[in-house]
């Protein structure tokens, strides 16, 4: 009966998407006030409880491992923690489709309920490009995925959930990728809005402003954390790996850091419009193929695609009506839209336009990286493009982005002369200089790391200077938050670049009591114990590290074996401290009992996901900022249209 | 209990050991001992592909055959042959498809011409934007 609800609910969600579509259609043609047209919005909002209900069933049936629904079947196990038969709910292909569409037509419900800054005409044209995109996901998840559907017969016990995801970090990870995605589906929403109806204003910067630093907060994090979580837990020390699925999430975070920029300057200047619009189209392209291509298999293997080659077509058929038409509708309508405000190279716009050139090169090359391979293994040509090309291609772009990102904030908006911030910018080139000497020189670091290294030094210093001469506590929250997201731009560099550039290994065997070293740490093999867990065996190594001679700590990386599926895993051991990390895996044993230890010293690597978590909270704190200047001002609006209409009583 | 219920543990996990009945080749998991060289082992490894693993360089990687070619590279490293010498010997074994150095090659110039030509179109793009009012 749950799954039968749910599955009602969808229906009647996707009934009306397609009414919330007809309604911003006929608002176009009819105008704002037909019959038809005022339906758009509780459409939108009865459809995002609707589908609301379709998922808190289907967390529902997972809760209670209802082994007669085939999802749950597949993916769940009664011996399963609560916490995980939830997670598991989204942790599969039908689960995550429905997650998302859940999400966007929460999303849709809230922008119905509370958007009122635009023009109807534009809000409902807004609304009906989010039906029109929610109904492919409808459609989608009803006719080639259902997450409903039920088996012949129950089974007795399910297949239980690939044991690498039973952890509580990935259990939220695919969630806040998600809500990034979703929100920038939002942006794009809005863009098609202004698009369709020719509104393309400051004001709608400022309405789309919010989800798009929502998005990008919940994107920075879902990176940061998704980098982390394979840092710990694949046992080799490594946190990026140019992965397809990693690209997937990196093109929608680098698209919607150039849309933020580019907002920012329409809201508050009017100049860009163009750029805006047309970052709002690839930024929701770039979440639909990071959405798609991930689920669709095709990432993994173009072989792997054509074994279910009904949902592939499916899936690729709508990544070419969304982006397609997206770029279509701006193709045609781009040229009705005036670039809006000029302004010269040393002046804010100017820097914040030569960073999202920068940040579009940089995306164009991780989509040429991460689709190339797919598209030469078509015609069975097997290419792999990893570390060693993206790495040195991106930082062509990244470093000159770096540089003006450093100098652009002290310049004044439309106008201003390069001499004016001459002394900030000597003092950050002087700071770039000696780091690059130091470090270049006396330290040998080879060229990436070294530009890494002096870059963040640079930037760090940098990135706290238009907080100069200000009185600080009337700075406002959103120019802290730049000053916040910028230095952790600049820390998380740091840590990378400390990694790549002064981190040790040591592989031993070892026997009990034999010890070895790693860096300026001394370990101590003890003792190796099985131990038992809800639904794993492990053998845990006992060890005792020192640091430069100190006290000793014990720790006990474990090697794990799940059984249900069957899977080795191990589990790593993390010491950290103030200037970096040590890292410890025991492997296997070999005949002549001795065990395989792996050990890292990794100086100053946790700086890489501080900075990503300043990133975010920068980013925060420029959406508390917007949000309560917008709140203010509308308060302000409201304020003055009573008094007007008092006055017009008076008089 | 507890000792009977571990022993209960590694009688289930057995079968799981056994998928790897064959025990890893020696440099697998173990470093030369000449630190030059086997920093020079690691950059390499660092650079070539793990065939049974999604994305992984064989520096990063559980699987057997990743431990079998880290192998391979730190012993071949150490009877003198050059990195690249030795990334020569296993393309030709596996194909360019276990090096993640791209190479510029009939099939591969497009990865680099797009990024040239996207410093050219960058570049452009700001001369003709700002040429007049700089």
């Amino acid at each position: 009966m749950i799954a039968e609800i749910g599955l009602a609910a969808l229906w009647l969600a996707a009934a009306l998407a397609v009414l919330q579509l007809a309604g911003g259609l006929a608002a176009l043609r009819a105008g704002e006030n037909s019959d038809l047209a005022a339906l758009t919005r509780p459409a939108a909002v009865l459809q995002g409880g609707l589908v609301a209900i379709s998922f808190a069933m289907l967390l529902w049936l997972f809760a209670i491992t209802d082994l007669s629904v085939k999802l749950v079947a597949m993916n769940s196990h009664t011996a399963k923690p609560l916490i995980f038969k939830l997670s598991g709910a989204w942790g599969n292909h039908e689960g995550s489709m429905l997650l998302w569409v859940t999400v966007m037509a929460l999303a849709g419900a809230l922008i119905a309920g509370i958007e009122r800054r635009l023009p109807e005409k534009t809000m409902q044209a807004t609304l009906a490009a989010q039906g029109f995109v929610a109904l492919g996901f409808y459609a989608f998840l009803l006719l080639s995925s259902n997450p409903f559907e039920r088996l012949p017969e129950p089974v007795i016990e399910g297949l239980g959930l690939n044991p690498l995801l039973q952890d509580i970090g990935l259990a939220l990870h695919p969630p806040t990728l998600y809500f990034g995605y979703v929100g920038l589906s939002v942006a794009f929403s809005f863009a098609v809005g202004a698009l369709l109806t020719r509104n393309v204003t400051p004001d709608f910067a400022r309405a789309m402003r919010p989800w798009i630093l929502g998005a990008w907060v919940f994107l920075t994090l879902g990176i940061t954390a998704g980098s982390y979580w394979a840092y710990y837990e694949l046992g080799w020390g490594g946190y990026w790996f140019w992965d397809p699925v990693e690209n997937a999430s990196l093109m929608p975070w680098l698209a919607a850091t150039a849309l933020l920029h580019s907002a920012s300057v329409l809201a508050s200047r009017d100049a860009l419009r163009v750029w805006t619009i047309m970052l709002g189209v690839v930024a929701f392209s770039m979440s639909m193929l990071g959405t798609f291509l991930v689920r669709s298999g095709i990432l993994t293997s173009v072989h792997a695609f054509a074994v279910d080659p009904e949902r592939g077509s499916f899936i690729l058929i709508l990544l070419g009506l969304y982006i397609g038409g997206a770029l279509l509708l701006f193709a045609l309508r781009a040229g009705t839209i005036s670039e809006g405000e000029r302004f010269s190279i040393a002046s804010r716009e100017g820097a914040l336009v030569v960073n999202n050139v920068m940040l579009s090169a940089i995306l164009a090359v991780v989509l040429l990286g991460t689709l190339y391979p797919l598209l030469t293994e078509a015609f069975d040509v097997r290419v792999s493009v990893g570390p060693p090309y993206f790495n040195p291609v991106s930082a062509v772009f990244v470093f000159p982005m770096l540089a003006v990102m450093a100098v652009g904030p002290l310049l004044r908006w439309r106008r201003d002369s390069w001499s004016r911030i001459s002394r900030e910018m000597a003092l950050t080139g002087a700071l770039l200089l000696v780091a690059l000497v130091i470090f270049g020189v006396v330290s040998q670091v080879a060229l990436l790391p070294l530009l890494g290294l002096s870059f963040a030094i640079a930037l760090g210093v940098a990135s706290f200077l238009p907080l100069r001469g200000r009185n600080l506590r009337r700075v406002p929250i959103a120019v802290w938050g730049m000053v916040m997201a910028h230095f952790g731009v600049a820390v998380a560099l740091l840590g990378m670049a400390s990694e790549s550039a002064f981190s040790t290994e040591r592989l031993a065997a070892l026997a009990e009591g034999e010890r070895t070293s790693v860096g300026p740490w001394a370990v101590e093999l003890q003792a190796v114990e099985p131990i038992a867990g809800p639904n794993w065996t492990a053998m845990a190594a006992r060890m005792a590290v020192s640091y430069d001679d100190g006290e000793p700590i014990e720790i006990a990386p474990q090697s794990r074996n799940f059984w249900a599926p069957a899977q080795q895993t191990t589990e790593s051991v993390l010491v950290t401290r103030w200037n970096g990390q040590l890292y410890a895996v025991v492997g296997s044993s070999s005949n002549d009992g001795r065990w395989q230890v792996r050990l890292w010293w990794k100086p100053l690597v946790t700086l890489i996901w501080y900075g990503g978590l300043l990133v975010a909270l920068g980013g925060i704190l420029a959406l508390i900022g917007r949000v309560r200047t917008d709140l203010k001002r509308r308060a302000a609006v409201r304020k003055g249209a009573a008094r007007r209409l008092e006055m017009e009583k008076v008089s | 209990m507890r000792a009977l219920f571990a022993l209960l543990a590694i009688m289930i996990a057995m079968p799981v050991a056994a998928q790897q009945s064959v025990p890893p080749a020696p440099y697998a998991y173990r470093q030369l001992d000449d630190p030059v060289q086997e920093a020079e082992a690691q950059e390499l490894m660092e650079t070539l592909r793990c065939l049974k693993c999604q994305s992984q360089s064989i520096a990063d990687s559980d699987a057997p055959m990743a431990g079998d070619m880290r192998h391979q590279v730190r012993i071949r490293i150490a009877s003198g042959d050059s990195p690249e010498q030795v990334r020569g010997w296993l393309v030709e074994r596996y194909g360019d498809y276990v090096s993640y150095e791209p190479v510029l090659s009939a099939r591969t110039w497009p990865l680099f011409a797009v990024p040239a030509i996207l410093v050219l179109v960058a570049g452009l793009l700001f001369w003709r934007r700002f040429r007049r009012r700089a």
